[in-house]
C-alpha cells in the first residue's frame, strides 16, 4: 500500500514535470516571442524591436531552452530573480514565475485566489452528493415508475443544456430578476475571515448553478450503480436474511453502489479545484479560474503556465486519493 | 408425507402450534411476472409440504421454477412486480399476504436459504463475520456485537472452516469456492431456522467439495432436526439426500413422491427424460444417452395441452389429440399412494420397464419387479 | 475484431472458474429467452429429426493399437508471480501444469479430470498454444508444437482445434453464425469465397442446426445450441485433434446429453481425436475409453476406463470417484458411504514436497513428504503416481516403490541405485507388477 502510493507519487511527479515542460516549450515556441506581450505592455511606448530584444535578454529567452527550464524547475526549488529588462525582481520559492501584469510572483497570487477556488469546489461538490445520491436512490428504488422517468428525462433534459448557459440563467433569474435575498450584492466572493454569512453570499449562487447542474449526473451514476446493486445476489441474501428494506438498501445496496460514484467524484472534485473558469467568471468570483481566463485574455503567459500545472497537479492528486480511497472501499482490490 | 393434491380448504388455521403437522404446506401456488411482453407464470398450481427432519427434493431443468417457487416462500419476490395467489404455510402461519414487517421476522429465522453462487450472494465488502453477525442480530437485537461475534465464529467452526476465530474477518473473496458455501450455510442455520432452503446449494462446485457440503448439510439437519429443501438438477444429489422429490416442468410439478418411489418407478416421460439423459458412475458405457430432444418451453406461448408434449416421444402412446389439447391432471401413479405425477399414459410403470429402463440400466430390469 | 478465429478463442475463454457460477445465473433466463424465436420455427422439430434419425453411435471403445495422433511429454507451464513491490519481481511460479505426459491415440479419446485448479484448462490451452508451455514437448504429425513459433503454429490450428465451456461468452455477439463458422475458412483461404456459405450450411446441418439459420445472430439460439455453433466452428477445417474443455458444463442436464451424443457422432464420422477436459466424472467415464486424473499439475493416475473406474489404485481417484453421487442409491435410501476428503487443494505456488497430496491423503506417511512418487506403470494400460499404490481398502502396509526408487521405507536413500524407470507418454508392454515387485508383461 504504502509502496503503491510513493510508486504513484513518483509517477504523478513525472507526469506534472513532462506537462511543466509541455508548458514551458509550448509558450517559448509560440507564434510569437514570449517576451512580446510584455513588451506591448509597456505604457505608452511602442514595442520597437530593441526593446523586444533587450526584454528577450533579460528574460533569458536568447539562451538555450533547456537552460532556461533548468532556471524555471530551479525557481520552484529554491526561488530566483527576474529581470524585465533593467528592473530585477525577487520571486521566493516557489517561484512559478512573475505575472507580466502585477509584476508580482505568479505564487502569491494563487495562494491568495485558492480559498476563493476551493470555497466553490467544496461548496459545489458537497451539493452534488447531498442532491444526487439522495434523488438517485430514490429512483432506483422507484425504478420504472412515473416518477421515476419523468426524473430521469427532465434530469436528461437539464443536463443537454451547455452549463455556461445554465448558470448564466440561473444568475439571471436569481440575483437579477428575483434578486434573491441571501446573496450578497457588493464584490460577490468575501473570504470567511469577514464573516461566514458574506462568505456564504458571495457564493451561494455559484453553489447553486454548480451543484444543480452537477446534480444531475450524480443522481444518474447513483440511479445506475444502484439498480444494478440491487439486481445483485446478495441484495437477496440480506433480504433473506430478514433484514429490514431500509438496511438492505442502504447498507447493502448504497455501500456497493457508491464505489463507482466515489470514484467519479474523486475525479470531478479534482477538476473543480482546479478552478471552475465559467462559475469564476459567472459569478465574478476571483478565483484561479478566473484567473486562468484574464491570464489568457492578457497573454500573461507565466500565469496561464503555472494555472495549468496547477491544474495538473490537482486531477494527478485526486486520482491518486481516489485509487486509494477505491482500495479502502473495495476490499477486493489491492493496490500493487 | 401427508396428502398435497390441492385442497379447497383455505389456509386459516394460523393459529396451530409447531411440533404438529408439516413445517411447511404449499398450497395451488402460482407466482406471475408482468413483463412488457405479457404476464409470464413461472410457476402454476404448485402444492407440496415437508416436515420437521425431512428433505424435499425439487429438480427440474433451469427456467422450470424451482428458484421462483422457493423464493416465494421466502416473500423474497417483490410485491410490486411479481403476483402471487395460493396458500403457503409456514408452521401454520399463512405468508401469502402476510404483512413485510411480519413476513420479515420470518426470514432467517423459522425459514432461511441459501443460495447457489455463494461468491455473488455473500456481499463483497463485508467481512464474512460481519455478514454472520447481522443475520444474528436482526433476530436477536438484544445481543451485543461481541455475542453476535462469537456466535458467528462459533457457526464457522461448527461448518467446518479451518481457524474460525481469524477467518470470521477475512472477506468472501478470500475464502475457497468451498468455504463461501460454508459460510453461506453458518448464515443459513444461525438462528436454528426450522426450515432450510437450499437452491443449488453444490452447483458450481467440485465433486470432492460436493461431498463435503453434502454431508455437513445432512449432518447438520441431524443435530438440528430441521426441515431441508434441496433445489438442484442431479438426480444423484437427489438420490443420495432427500425424502421426497418433486419434479418439475415449465413451472408445474409433474411427479412428485418419495425419492424411492419415484426414481425407481417413474411414471411420467419428463423424468424419464432425465433419468436417460445423464450417464451415472456405474451405467453400461455402452449405452448410448438418450437425450430429450429440443429446448425447454418459452414461458410466454407455453405449449397447448401437455407443457411437454413437443419433446416427448411417448405422446404416441396417448390415444387421440389429448397429449396436444388437454394438459392432465397431477394424478395418482398406477395404483400406487405417495405418488403423483401429470402424464396422460395409463400405463407408464409398463413402458418404463419395457421401453426405458433396457436403455438406461438393463442390469436393473430383472432387480426392480 | 481480428478475423482469426484463435484470437477470437483467446478472448472467448475468458476465467473458466469464475464463469462458472456466472452461467448458473445466466442460464435461468437464457435458453427459455433464446428458445422464444426459435420454437416459433417449428426449430426443435427439425433438432429433433435430427436426434432420431441419426443412426448414433455409442461410446468409442479403447483400441489399444491405434497411433497416437499427440504425444505431450513432461509438458510444463509455470505462471509467473510478481511481487506487489515497486520492482515487480518475480517471486515465484504458479505451477499449473508441471511435467505431465500422456498420448491422445487417433480418432480416440483421452478424458482429463481432477478439481478446480489442477491444470486441465492450462493442458488444453498449451495444446492449442494458447499458452506457450515452459517447458516439455508436444508431438503431433510429427512435429514438436511446444517448440515452434506462434507463425509457424498456424497450419496446425487446422488440425487442432478447441471446443470452449461456455457457450454465452464464446461465440462474438456482433457476428452472425454464418461469419463464425465461416471465418476459419475465410483465414485460411481454404474454400474459394462463393463455397463459403454452402459449406457452413453443410456443417451447420452435420452439428443438428437448422441451415437456413446461417444469418442469425448468437443471441437468437440457446445455450445447447450455441455449443453446437461452438461445435461447428472447430469443426470447421476437420481437426483432427479436438480439445474440448468443459464442452458441456454449463449446460442444462437435458441438453447435455444432445451435446454428447453430437461429440460422440462426430467422433465417429470425422475420426477426430479428443482430448475431453471434465470435471463431471460419470460424463468422462462415459465419453472416453482411457481417463487421465490430475491433481495440482500433475497426473496422479491414468488408465483405460474399466481399470481406472473399478479397480483404482491411487488414493485421489478413488476419492474423486467416491464423491459423485449416484442415482441408483434411490432404491436403497440414504447416501453412500465414501472417503472424506478434507480441506481444499494446496496452492499451486507452493505444492507440497513429495506426493502433492498427501496433505489431503489419509494414507500419508514419512517417506510420501520426502519423495515424489514416480508415474510408475503397474497394469497393461495403468499408470499411478502413490507410494502405497492398491485398490480401496488394499493400500500396502510398506511403500512399493523404495527398491525402485533405492529409498528405504522412510524415505531416507540406501545408496541403493535406483531403477532406471519408463517416463514416457505412452505404455511398454512390461510392467512393474505389484505384488511380485517384478517386471511383468501380459
Ligand atoms: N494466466 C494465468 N496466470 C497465472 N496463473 C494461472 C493462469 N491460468 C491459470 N492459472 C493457474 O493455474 C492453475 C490451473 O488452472 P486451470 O485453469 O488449468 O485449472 P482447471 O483444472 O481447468 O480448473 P477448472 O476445473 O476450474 O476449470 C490454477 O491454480 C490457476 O489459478
Ligand atoms: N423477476 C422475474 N420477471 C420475469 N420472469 C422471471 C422473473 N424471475 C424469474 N423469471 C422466470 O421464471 C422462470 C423460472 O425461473 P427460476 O425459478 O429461476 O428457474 P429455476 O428452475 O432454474 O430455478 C424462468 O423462465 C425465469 O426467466
Ligand atoms: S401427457 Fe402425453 S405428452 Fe405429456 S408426458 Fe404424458 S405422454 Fe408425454
Ligand atoms: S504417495 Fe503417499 S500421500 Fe501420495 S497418494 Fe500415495 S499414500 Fe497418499
Ligand atoms: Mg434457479
Ligand atoms: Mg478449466
Amino acid at each position: 500500500m504504502f509502496a503503491y502510493i510513493v510508486k504513484r507519487l513518483i509517477s504523478g511527479f513525472l507526469v506534472v514535470t513532462l506537462v511543466s515542460m509541455a508548458v514551458f516549450a509550448l509558450f517559448w515556441y509560440g507564434p510569437s516571442s514570449p517576451a512580446k506581450p510584455i513588451c506591448d505592455r509597456e505604457q505608452g511606448v511602442r514595442c520597437i524591436p530593441e526593446r523586444l530584444v533587450a526584454y528577450e535578454k533579460s528574460l533569458g529567452y536568447d539562451n538555450p531552452i533547456y537552460t532556461e527550464y533548468g532556471k524555471f524547475v530551479k525557481g520552484i526549488f529554491v526561488g530566483r530573480e527576474i529581470a524585465f529588462r533593467t528592473d530585477v525582481y525577487q520571486c521566493d520559492a516557489p517561484c512559478l514565475g512573475l505575472s507580466y501584469n502585477t509584476k508580482q510572483p505568479v505564487t502569491h497570487e494563487l495562494v491568495s485566489r485558492l480559498p476563493a477556488t476551493i470555497s466553490v469546489a467544496v461548496g459545489g461538490a458537497f451539493l452534488y452528493l447531498l442532491l444526487g445520491v439522495p434523488i438517485g436512490v430514490a429512483a432506483a428504488r422507484r425504478r420504472g415508475s412515473v416518477a421515476d422517468k419523468a426524473l430521469v428525462s427532465s434530469f436528461l433534459f437539464l443536463s443537454s443544456i451547455p452549463y455556461y448557459l445554465f448558470a448564466l440563467l440561473t444568475w439571471l433569474y436569481l440575483t437579477v430578476l428575483w434578486e434573491a435575498p441571501v446573496v450578497s450584492d457588493v464584490g460577490y466572493f468575501s473570504p470567511f475571515s469577514d464573516g461566514p454569512l458574506k462568505w456564504f453570499g458571495g457564493l451561494f449562487l455559484a453553489w447553486v448553478a454548480l451543484g444543480i447542474f452537477g446534480c444531475t449526473q450524480y443522481t444518474r451514476y447513483t440511479r445506475g450503480a444502484m439498480v444494478e446493486a440491487l439486481s445483485e445476489d446478495y441484495i437477496r441474501t440480506a433480504k433473506a436474511k430478514g433484514l429490514p428494506a431500509r438496511t438492505v438498501v442502504y447498507r447493502h445496496g448504497l455501500r456497493a453502489a457508491l464505489v463507482p460514484v466515489v470514484t467519479i467524484f474523486g475525479i470531478d472534485f479534482g477538476s473543480l479545484l482546479a478552478g471552475t473558469i465559467f462559475t469564476e467568471r459567472i459569478f465574478e468570483i476571483q478565483g484561479i479560474g478566473y484567473w486562468s481566463l484574464q491570464a489568457v485574455g492578457n497573454k500573461d503567459l507565466p500565469v496561464v503556465a503555472a494555472t495549468t500545472l496547477f491544474s495538473a497537479v490537482m486531477l494527478i492528486f485526486s486520482n491518486l486519493i481516489v485509487d486509494v480511497v477505491y482500495s479502502f472501499l473495495d476490499p477486493r482490490v489491492r493496490l500493487s | 408425507m401427508t396428502s398435497t393434491v390441492p385442497s379447497s380448504t383455505p389456509g386459516s388455521d394460523s393459529t396451530i402450534g409447531r411440533t404438529e403437522g408439516p413445517i411447511l404446506v404449499v398450497e395451488d401456488l402460482t407466482v406471475t411476472f408482468p413483463t412488457e411482453d405479457g404476464p409470464v407464470s413461472a410457476v402454476q398450481g404448485l402444492s407440496y409440504s415437508v416436515e420437521m427432519g425431512k428433505t424435499l427434493g425439487i429438480v427440474g431443468e433451469s427456467g422450470s421454477g424451482k428458484s421462483v417457487s422457493s423464493m416465494a416462500v421466502l416473500g423474497l419476490h417483490d410485491a410490486k412486480s411479481s403476483q402471487i395467489t395460493g396458500s403457503i404455510r409456514i408452521d401454520g402461519t399463512e405468508v401469502v399476504g402476510l404483512s413485510e414487517n411480519r413476513f420479515r421476522k420470518l426470514r432467517g429465522n423459522t425459514v432461511s436459504m441459501i443460495f447457489q453462487d455463494a461468491l455473488a450472494a455473500l456481499h463483497p465488502f463485508y467481512k464474512i463475520g460481519a455478514q454472520l453477525a447481522e443475520a444474528y442480530q436482526v433476530h436477536h437485537p438484544n445481543a451485543s456485537d461481541r455475542d453476535a461475534r462469537r456466535k458467528a465464529i462459533e457457526m464457522l467452526d461448527r461448518v467446518g472452516i479451518p481457524q474460525p476465530d481469524s477467518r470470521v474477518d477475512d472477506f468472501p473473496h478470500q475464502f475457497s469456492g468451498g468455504m463461501r458455501q460454508r459460510a453461506m450455510i453458518a448464515m443459513g442455520l444461525i438462528n436454528d431456522p426450522s426450515l432450510l432452503i437450499a437452491d443449488e446449494p453444490t452447483t458450481a462446485l467440485d465433486v470432492t467439495v460436493q461431498a463435503q457440503i453434502l454431508d455437513l448439510l445432512q449432518d447438520l439437519q441431524r443435530e438440528f432436526n430441521s426441515a431441508v429443501i434441496i433445489i438442484t438438477h442431479d438426480l444423484g444429489v437427489i438420490a443420495e439426500m432427500a425424502d421426497d422429490v418433486l419434479v418439475m416442468y415449465a413451472g408445474r410439478c409433474v411427479e412428485y413422491g418419495t425419492t424411492k418411489e419415484i426414481l425407481t418407478h417413474p411414471e411420467m416421460p419428463y423424468t424419464w427424460g432425465l433419468l436417460s439423459s445423464i450417464p451415472d458412475i456405474s451405467a453400461s458405457t455402452d449405452a448410448r444417452l438418450i437425450p430429450i430432444p429440443g429446448n425447454p418451453p418459452s414461458l410466454f406461448s407455453p405449449p397447448t395441452g401437455c407443457a411437454f408434449h413437443p419433446r416427448c416421444g411417448f405422446k404416441d402412446k396417448v390415444p387421440g389429440r389429448l397429449c396436444y389439447d388437454k394438459m392432465p391432471e397431477l394424478a395418482t401413479g398406477s395404483g400406487r399412494v405417495e405418488h403423483l405425477k401429470r402424464c396422460h399414459l395409463a400405463n407408464p410403470d409398463a413402458i418404463y420397464r419395457a421401453e426405458v429402463l433396457p436403455e438406461i440400466a438393463p442390469d436393473l430390469v430383472e432387480e426392480i419387479r | 475484431m481480428t478475423q482469426d478465429p484463435n484470437a477470437e478463442a483467446q478472448i472467448a475463454p475468458s476465467e473458466v472458474g469464475a464463469n462458472a457460477a456466472d452461467t448458473g445465473e445466466r442460464q435461468t433466463t437464457g435458453p427459455v429467452d433464446g428458445a422464444v424465436g426459435v420454437q416459433e420455427d417449428g426449430y426443435s422439430d427439425h433438432e429433433v429429426a435430427v436426434a432420431s434419425n441419426f443412426e448414433g453411435h455409442t461410446a468409442s471403445r479403447l483400441d489399444p493399437d491405434a497411433e497416437p495422433v499427440l504425444e505431450v511429454e513432461n509438458l510444463k507451464m509455470y505462471f509467473p508471480v510478481k511481487s506487489s513491490g515497486l520492482l515487480r519481481r518475480t517471486i515465484g511460479h504458479v505451477q499449473a501444469v508441471d511435467g505431465i505426459s500422456f498420448q491422445v491415440p487417433r480418432g480416440g479419446s483421452l478424458g482429463l479430470v481432477g478439481e478446480s485448479g489442477c491444470g486441465k484448462s492450462t493442458t488444453g490451452r498449451l495444446i492449442t498454444r494458447l499458452y506457450d508451455p515452459t517447458g516439455g514437448s508436444m508431438m503431433f504429425e510429427g512435429k514438436d508444437l511446444a517448440q515452434i513459433s506462434q507463425r509457424e503454429m498456424k497450419p496446425y490450428r487446422r488440425d487442432v482445434q478447441m471446443i470452449f465451456q461456455d457457450p454465452y461468452t464464446s461465440l462474438n455477439p456482433r457476428h452472425t453464425v454464418g461469419a463464425i463458422v465461416g471465418a476459419p475458412l475465410s483465414v485460411h483461404k481454404i474454400v474459394p469465397k462463393n463455397k463459403i456459405l454452402g459449406r457452413v450450411q453443410e456443417l451447420l446441418e452435420v452439428v443438428g442446426l437448422n441451415p437456413e439459420h446461417y444469418n442469425r445472430y448468437p443471441n437468437e439460439f440457446s445455450g445447447g445450441q450455441r455449443q453446437r455453433i461452438g461445435i461447428a466452428r472447430a469443426l470447421t477445417l476437420n481437426p483432427k485433434l479436438l480439445v474440448a474443455d468443459e464442452p458441456v458444463s454449463a449446460l442444462d442436464v437435458s441438453i447435455q446429453a444432445q451435446v454428447v451424443n453430437l461429440l460422440q457422432d462426430l467422433q465417429k464420422e470425422f475420426d477426430i481425436a479428443f482430448l475431453f477436459i471434465a470435471h463431471d466424472l460419470a460424463i468422462v467415464r462415459h465419453f472416453c475409453p482411457e481417463v487421465a486424473v490430475m491433481y495440482l499439475g500433475k497426473i496422479v493416475e491414468i488408465a483405460d476406463r474399466e481399470t481406472l473406474y473399478s479397480h483404482s489404485h491411487h488414493p485421489y481417484t478413488q476419492a474423486l470417484i467416491s464423491a459423485v453421487p449416484d442415482v441408483k442409491q434411490a432404491a436403497i435410501g440414504g447416501r453412500r458411504e465414501r472417503i472424506r476428503l478434507e480441506g481444499d487443494v494446496p496452492s499451486p505456488i507452493n505444492p507440497p514436497s513429495g506426493c502433492r497430496f498427501r496433505t489431503r491423503c489419509s494414507y500419508a506417511q514419512e517417506i510420501c513428504a520426502r519423495v515424489e512418487p514416480p508415474l510408475l506403470q503397474i497394469g497393461w494400460r495403468h499408470k499411478v503416481a502413490c507410494h502405497f499404490a492398491g485398490e480401496l481398502g488394499a493400500h500396502p502396509a510398506t511403500p512399493v516403490t523404495t527398491e525402485l526408487l533405492g529409498v528405504d521405507d522412510q524415505g531416507t536413500p540406501t545408496g541403493t541405485a535406483a531403477t532406471p524407470l519408463m517416463t514416457g507418454p505412452g505404455y511398454e508392454p512390461e510392467w512393474y507388477d505389484l505384488k511380485t515387485k517384478q517386471l511383468t508383461s501380459a
